[in-house]
């Protein structure tokens, strides 16, 4: 059995074992167990359906850690045309845990910036497991500006445990760094449209997240802080993480509940890594949807709705 | 009690309780070099230790009374009063956010972490927006994230300068995911001033961490830091843990950030007022004071 299950999904990745097992069986023998294994395959998928009617948040934040969930990369490539990645912020590095670039939606150019964490252990490292420095940060607010120049609309995908808490970062001024991208997103002069696709972690998701539409991703998180991180705080103990977790409402059902987010986008059964293709097409849809809608839109009566968003935040 | 204290009158006998019986505000001690001093003194010195000029944390009101004009303090005008927080998330840790809400009310008698004045610099018009680390470490929910965008939007509108004094360490958990957005909020709102060319200083003093770094506070046309103050985005337990290493001397210091090209200044209380008024004298082009 793959390791890459989640304590919860144990069951179902049992009964899916089984049903490989029958398979393999049936391909060496003559008896015909298709009976039985389409009886399995409906256990498996009523098992998941009742598994994940009743998640609490500490499984919905595991699920957007899951090692197998698609990462912004799975969804470039699935959504987009012609994504050509343009690296470095002109002043320092090009730092991977951010990736961006010009592409195609359905044929028209956008500006495409997305966290990238990795999958193997090597990716990981080469994206820093998506924890952007400051040289991250102002490559997106390059493209981002380059966006603006050359009118195209912007799409940020969000996958981060948070900024990286570095020596090097802070010395290179990571707070400016952030601080400077949340004003620049303020007023750019072009659509915004933001998709918490994995993990919405802290300030070093915002620096890419103020748009004219927020979306999250039915198993995606996004809070002030992690659950971990707010634990050792507020509960002097990292152990009580689903505790904050549940406290936080960090999950996209409340965040849409709360009015902090406008859409939440529904995942396949069993979560979007059990079916990459669908969720990417989910995501396509919504962004063209609410992308006809933003470009209707003159850019000053754009700019002074977004304001009027985030002021309405209270 | 001993024989010999039974032999002293009762005048002269103490008891270890009525040991520490010096009046209460009399006298402070600096957290920096333990000088014991007279508390009027300090005061006198814009709490700035005369002896090792550390500079105490201050409260929001005694940043406002020591920094706008105080003979036009009648004038003095307190913006986003009107604000008031709510537990949306009815957030419960150890303790009900709610219940540490109230703790905070009650020992600062202020309602939240910031406070919008409305004032005279030098004689001209002005509008500060001061944190107070005393309420729940200065940290910033959405009453914080309303007041500053008040602050900016009534700069804004008088077309008067807008000075900002962070301490804080960051965002407020126990609002969620609606206290990060303040960083949005706020900026934007710098964003909207910037476009009319009207000046933002950020001071930072100590200590100012996490989203308030992160968004406002790093934003000024004009960075000030007061000397030594921790200020940075990680906080300093988060990056050793992380770096698994000892973080140089001075890391996140005020000098550190000078050094690293974050802020642009460091100013020390006593001149605060002062440099601030003839920076923006500049900026706003008034003539040169008499």
């Amino acid at each position: 059995m793959s390791l890459n299950f989640l304590e919860f999904e144990r069951p179902i990745a049992e009964l899916e074992a089984k049903i490989k097992e029958l398979r393999l069986v049936e391909s060496d023998t003559e008896i015909n167990i298709n009976d039985e294994i389409k009886r399995l395959e409906s256990k498996v998928a009523d098992l998941t359906s009742s598994i994940f009617s009743s998640l609490d948040s500490w499984q919905v934040v595991q699920l957007a850690r899951h090692p197998l969930r698609p990462q912004s990369m799975d969804y470039i490539n699935r959504i987009f045309t012609e994504f050509d990645e343009l690296h470095g912020d002109r002043l320092y590095a090009d730092d991977e845990a951010i990736i961006g670039g010009v592409a195609r939606l359905e044929g028209e150019p956008v500006m495409v910036i997305g966290q990238q964490k990795g999958r193997s252990t090597k990716e990981k490292i080469k994206h820093n497991f998506g924890m952007a420095k400051p040289e991250g940060y102002r490559k997106a607010m390059r493209l981002m500006q380059m966006a603006e120049k050359f009118k195209l609309p912007l799409i940020t995908f969000i996958d981060t445990p948070g900024a990286y808490p570095g020596i090097g970062a802070e010395e290179r001024g990571q707070s400016e760094a952030i601080a400077r991208n949340l004003f620049v997103m303020a007023g750019l002069k072009t659509p915004i449209i933001c998709t918490v696709v994995g993990e919405g972690g802290s300030g070093g998701a915002l620096a890419i997240g103020v748009g004219d539409a927020v979306m999250m991703l039915e198993y995606s998180i996004y809070s002030v802080i992690s659950p971990e991180g707010c634990a050792s705080i507020l509960w002097k103990s990292a152990g009580k993480a689903a505790d904050a977790a549940e406290a936080l409402k960090l999950t996209a059902k409340s965040s849409l509940s709360l009015g902090l987010i406008d859409e939440v986008i529904p995942e396949p059964l069993g979560g979007a890594h059990r079916n990459i293709d669908a969720i990417a097409g989910s995501i396509k849809t919504k962004i063209q949807e609410q992308l006809v809608s933003l470009q209707q839109q003159n850019i000053p009566d754009l700019l002074a709705r977004r304001y009027e968003r985030l002021k309405n935040y209270s | 009690m001993s024989w010999l204290e039974k032999l002293l009158p009762t005048k002269i006998r103490t008891t270890g309780e009525k040991k520490q019986g010096v009046p209460e505000g009399l006298w402070k001690k600096c957290d920096s070099c333990q000088a014991v001093l007279f508390a009027a003194e300090v005061e006198r010195n814009l709490y700035v230790c005369p002896k090792c000029g550390h500079h105490l944390v201050i409260s929001a009101r005694q940043r406002i009374a020591g920094f706008l004009d105080p003979e036009t303090e009648a004038e003095q005008v307190e913006l986003g009063s009107e604000f008031e927080t709510v537990d949306k998330l009815k957030f419960r840790d150890s303790k009900r956010y709610k219940d540490r809400l109230v703790a905070a009310q009650k020992k600062t008698d202020e309602s939240d972490a910031a406070i919008v004045m409305k004032g005279k610099l030098k004689g001209q018009p002005i509008v500060i927006f001061v944190m107070d680390f005393a309420f729940m470490g200065g940290s910033m929910g959405s009453v914080v994230g309303q007041r500053f965008t008040k602050a900016a939007e009534v700069a804004l509108e008088e077309k008067i300068p807008f000075v900002c004094f962070s301490a804080s360490g960051g965002a407020r958990m126990q609002e969620g995911l609606l206290s990060l957005l303040q960083m949005a909020k706020t900026s934007a709102a710098l964003q909207r001033l910037a476009e009319r060319s009207i000046p933002y200083i950020s001071v930072l003093t100590h200590p100012t961490t996490g989203g308030v770094t992160a968004s406002f506070s790093m934003l000024g046309d004009v960075n000030i830091a007061e000397p030594n103050a921790l200020i940075g985005f990680a906080g300093p337990r988060v990056i050793e843990q992380t770096v698994g290493e000892t973080l140089p001397e001075g890391f996140q210091r005020s000098e550190f950030l000078l050094d690293h090209g974050s802020v642009d200044i460091i100013v020390e209380r006593g001149e605060m007022r002062d440099t601030i008024a003839r920076l923006l004298a500049k900026l706003m082009h008034y003539p040169v004071a008499a």
